[in-house]
């Protein structure tokens, strides 16, 4: 498909942009402001929880050996149908391996979304994801989907559960960028995510539960020994 | 600041002060002598060029502006009882005469620029001692003073020093009051709603007296106190701090 | 020559300043955010710091930006996105209509656009039998009635909940009435999350594009943004081209200072980094990805080395919010897609200094907005520059419009102004009028008559300080 006024509107805009020519030199940047944030990893994790918990994020704390019993015990409490999980992830074939019969169903998302978009969006009571890690300063929750955990784990269903190792968080979203090395290589889609979801579009009153989950239950691995 | 303290200065009145506050300038000068510096008037001062500057009319700023800075040839400070007016003449002169003839001049000149009350503290200290009766008063800070000028809280600190006056402040001190030189008379309806929020802010806080740098702002937040016949009066800073200072 | 289609920003203003109810909420509204920034930065040193980084990372973009754009492109191409140019909003909404008429969409689920705004794309697509709909709650209830945004980052931030839950109950199916917030919003997921699940393409603006790794960067609290652009199978991305920069740690700084600027937020619920359509092996997002970089005067801008500056803007919306004037007029009154300050001189930039010459002047220069500018632009003196241009034509200058606004009454006005102010024995001939008959000043005359709608007339002093000076012999040679 050729695109005519688009190729022509190419070579117009930057041939406009160079025209104006480059003037003055490159300003320095002095990123001390950004290397002020720097913790112990027992801070980290305090600042991290600290910092969700302030915007209604849940927290479960866990060992190495007991957070898939953690997150049974949870889904028991809530009654929960099923949890999405992803059976081609390391976490998720470790719940699945533990996952005793009866009570909430596990769901595995194995095959494209188009097969089952309608279930998705309105039977699934919580999904089961992973993280890369996770940001001290602000708070937040670092996710890398791909095939094994897909994007719509989530962010569809009501209740999202995140499984987090504190050997994992970073000072802040600067330097976890360049300890994931992001800036070389990014997967078709990766994110941060701070909470549940939120707005204060009517006036100014934070409400929660919009469109992504009402509800984040961040699983914390302590494994800092 | 240790730098030896400057023994003679120059005084720039301003067209406000000049026309709507001549005793405000005189407060001012007052000031300075009394604080044992030589006070230097040249005559045919008119106006800094500020409104014809901010109409875009530059070339006519330039033609007033060279007029005012050839009145201060020697190397002595200028002081300005506006912060305004200060803020153009040091801050926007230079934007203004970029490019031009006599560009270094007038920088030179710009340099040498203070408002009055950042001179009295930041450069002479002066020492205050109240002569005066109890007194409450809020203060207005003009948005050139504290924006272009960098002022942070010189007038607040002369205030202070005079032990039976109260500052009461103002809920928004650091909100435009509405002024803004041609705006007043350009954007009537939207100057005139920021005027009125100034008044009713400064009568809420009980005070007897609004102070400020800047004549424009006590030129605008008067009138409209005195449309609403209210019984808080304004007054420039310097002429508050000369009468509270200086033996009959 | 007067432009013949001027908008005044007087009258709109005006007519604001009217309504009690909208003044109140912005007063309310604009208190709050400008608390929340603060909140956000206790140490004034760490603030200034971060400014100045985050105007070094935007100064540099726009330096190298033709580069970075190229950078940009070919890695997004390399990605799977498809990437088009627009010099006009005509062209871009032409793309954008191409594009989803290639896959036979007929409804457009949206995440939050200024762009598509600038755009006016929902009523085109609409006029071409395409449904646009928004999904950013605020978005949401202003496309109900009917209304543009009044806010860049808050749309209905003029409207109470009372009103709301009015327009809710009559708008939305099976909806009762109600002003409990909670409730609201769950309505509104509800009617939207349908939308979600049934729209053939959803669209979004970029907060950050990022040119290292052809990464496009959204800010969101809500969610819609991550449903309108991994659940429909296209997704159409719309940014202005200034809006690259060079690496992604780059975005970091910026990041932090935007959201806490915006809405006194450290972080947002989201940061969504889309680098790729749905990869091999991947079992959800979009199949397609296109991007669409649109001009629209903002080359023009990049040419002059001092207005460039007006492309630093990262949309925060801090100007807006700390601005006495937008406080009391609210968004509406500007009547451009972008309202405060940024809208002042982007504008007027975008349409025109002499038809928005009014705009241009609905300023005091207080200074506010350059205070809390996160990128350090300088507005006011922009809007000096700006006054220049609607009444000039300086060579070297390819300002929109420049010269239009002139017209020979100020020329004259200033012109005298300048033969007395800069003649002293002149000026000592009218100030001597001034404070000998300066209280017969007519009230009513024009200009006067602008002071004294709500003030008195000011009265000059009997004697000059010159006068004065003369007399007690202050003067020295």
């Amino acid at each position: 498909m050729t695109n005519r006024p688009a190729t022509d509107a190419r070579t117009a805009i930057l041939g406009r942009l160079r025209a104006a020519g480059e003037t003055g030199p490159l300003p320095s940047l002095d990123t001390a402001v950004l290397e002020r944030c720097h913790w112990g990893a027992a801070e980290r994790m305090d600042r991290l929880r600290k910092g969700m918990e302030a915007v209604h994020t849940e927290f479960l704390t866990a060992s190495p050996d007991d957070w898939t019993q953690v997150v049974r015990d949870f889904c028991d409490r809530e009654g929960l149908k099923n949890l999405l999980y992803g059976p081609g992830s390391e976490a998720g074939a470790d719940l699945a391996a533990s996952w005793a019969p009866g009570g909430t169903q596990l769901m595995p998302y194995d095959r494209p979304v188009e097969a089952f978009k309608d279930e998705l969006f309105t039977g699934v009571d919580a999904g089961f994801t992973s993280t890369v890690g996770g940001v001290a300063e602000t708070g937040g929750l670092l996710l890398m989907p791909d095939a094994a955990e897909p994007r719509l784990m989530s962010l569809v269903p009501p209740v999202h559960i995140a499984l987090l190792r504190a050997s994992t968080i970073q000072d802040s979203f600067w330097s976890a960028v360049k300890a994931l090395g992001w800036g070389r290589s990014l997967p078709p889609n990766a994110l941060m995510i701070s909470g549940p979801s939120k707005t204060a579009d009517i006036e100014q009153t934070l409400a929660y539960g919009v469109h992504g989950p009402k509800r984040l239950i961040v699983v914390l691995v302590d494994d800092l020994n | 600041m240790n730098a030896p303290k400057p023994k003679k200065v120059y005084f720039y009145g301003t067209c406000l002060v000049d026309l709507f506050f001549p005793d405000a300038g005189m407060a001012g000068i007052q000031l300075l002598r009394q604080a044992g510096v030589e006070v230097v008037f040249p005559d045919g001062q008119t106006c800094c060029g500020q409104p014809a500057f901010n109409c875009g009319y530059w070339e006519e700023a330039r033609d007033v502006a060279r007029t005012q800075v050839a009145l201060f040839p020697e190397d002595l400070p200028v002081i300005l009882p506006s912060g305004s007016c200060a803020g153009m003449m040091k801050v926007h002169y230079p934007e203004l005469f970029h490019g031009q003839s006599d560009e270094a001049k007038v920088s030179a000149f710009s340099a040498r620029v203070y408002e009055l009350t950042q001179f009295l503290v930041d450069v002479l200290d002066v020492k205050l001692q109240d002569l005066g009766e109890p007194v409450k008063v809020t203060w207005h800070s003009s948005c050139h003073a504290v924006r272009d000028l960098g002022l942070k809280g010189e007038p607040q600190s002369l205030i202070g020093q005079l032990t039976n006056v109260e500052l009461a402040p103002l809920a928004r001190t650091h909100e435009c009051c509405g002024f803004g030189g041609t705006f007043s008379v350009r954007q009537p309806e939207i100057s005139g709603a920021m005027s009125c929020d100034k008044a009713a802010d400064a009568e809420a806080t009980g005070a007897s007296i609004l102070l400020s740098t800047d004549g424009g702002c006590l030129l605008n937040v008067n009138g409209t106190l005195e449309a609403k016949r209210s019984p808080l009066r304004v007054q420039h800073i310097a002429e508050f701090l000369w009468e509270r200072t200086h033996a009959r | 020559m007067h432009a013949e289609t001027e908008v005044l920003f007087r009258d709109s203003a005006a007519q604001a300043l009217l309504d009690p109810q909208l003044r109140a909420n912005f007063r309310r509204a604009m208190d709050g955010l400008m608390a929340k920034r603060k909140a956000q930065f206790p140490e004034p040193q760490d603030l200034q710091d971060l400014r100045d980084l985050s105007t070094a990372i935007r100064s540099r973009s726009l330096l190298a930006l033709p580069e970075l754009l190229e950078q940009f492109e070919a890695n997004c191409i390399k990605n799977g996105i498809k990437v088009h140019w627009a010099e006009t909003c005509e062209q871009a909404n032409e793309l954008v209509l191409g594009i989803l008429n290639a896959k036979g969409a007929k409804t457009l689920v949206k995440g939050k656009s200024m762009v598509s705004e600038e755009m006016h794309l929902n009523a085109f697509l609409e006029k071409h039998g395409i449904e646009a709909l928004e999904s950013d709650l605020g978005e949401y209830i202003i496309q109900l009635d009917g209304e543009t945004p009044s806010h860049i980052i808050m749309p209905a931030i003029h409207k109470n909940k009372d009103q709301i839950a009015r327009q809710f109950s009559q708008k939305i199916k099976d909806a009762k009435y109600t002003e409990d917030v909670d409730e609201l919003t769950a309505m509104a997921r509800k009617v939207l999350r349908q939308k979600f699940l049934d729209a053939d393409a959803g669209l979004s603006g970029v907060n950050f594009a990022v040119a290292e790794t052809g990464t496009l960067c959204l800010v969101e609290n809500e969610g819609n943004g991550r449903m309108s652009t991994h659940v429909p199978p296209l997704h159409i991305a719309v940014m202005g081209l200034e809006k690259v920069v060079a690496r992604l740690e780059d975005v970091a700084p910026l990041y932090a200072i935007l959201t806490r600027s915006a809405t006194g937020q450290a972080v947002s619920t989201y940061f969504n980094l889309i680098t790729a359509p749905r990869g091999a092996g991947e079992k959800d997002g979009p199949q397609e990805v296109h991007l669409i970089i649109l001009d629209n005067g903002r080359s023009r801008i990049y040419a002059d080395p001092q207005l460039r500056a007006t492309l630093r803007c990262i949309r925060c919306g801090a100007c807006m919010n700390h601005c006495p004037v937008y406080t009391r007029v609210g968004g509406h009154a500007y009547e451009a897609v972008y309202p405060g300050p940024i809208g002042k001189i982007l504008t007027p930039q975008m349409e025109g200094v002499g038809v928005r010459h009014d705009l241009i002047h609905g300023s005091s220069l207080c200074g506010a907005c350059a205070e809390v500018c996160p990128v350090e632009i300088p507005i006011p003196e922009i809007l000096v520059r700006l006054r220049r241009e609607a009444t000039h034509e300086d060579a070297g200058s390819n300002v929109e419009g420049r010269g239009t606004g002139r017209t020979t009454t100020e020329d004259w006005a200033w012109r005298l102004w300048a033969g007395v102010l800069k003649r002293p024995g002149l000026y000592r001939v009218a100030s001597w009028f001034a404070t000998r008959f300066g209280k017969a000043l007519p009230a009513g005359a024009p200009l006067i008559k602008n002071w004294t709608r709500t003030r008195t007339t000011p009265v000059p002093a009997r004697r000059s300080l010159s006068e004065r000076m003369r007399a007690e012999g202050g003067r020295h040679d």
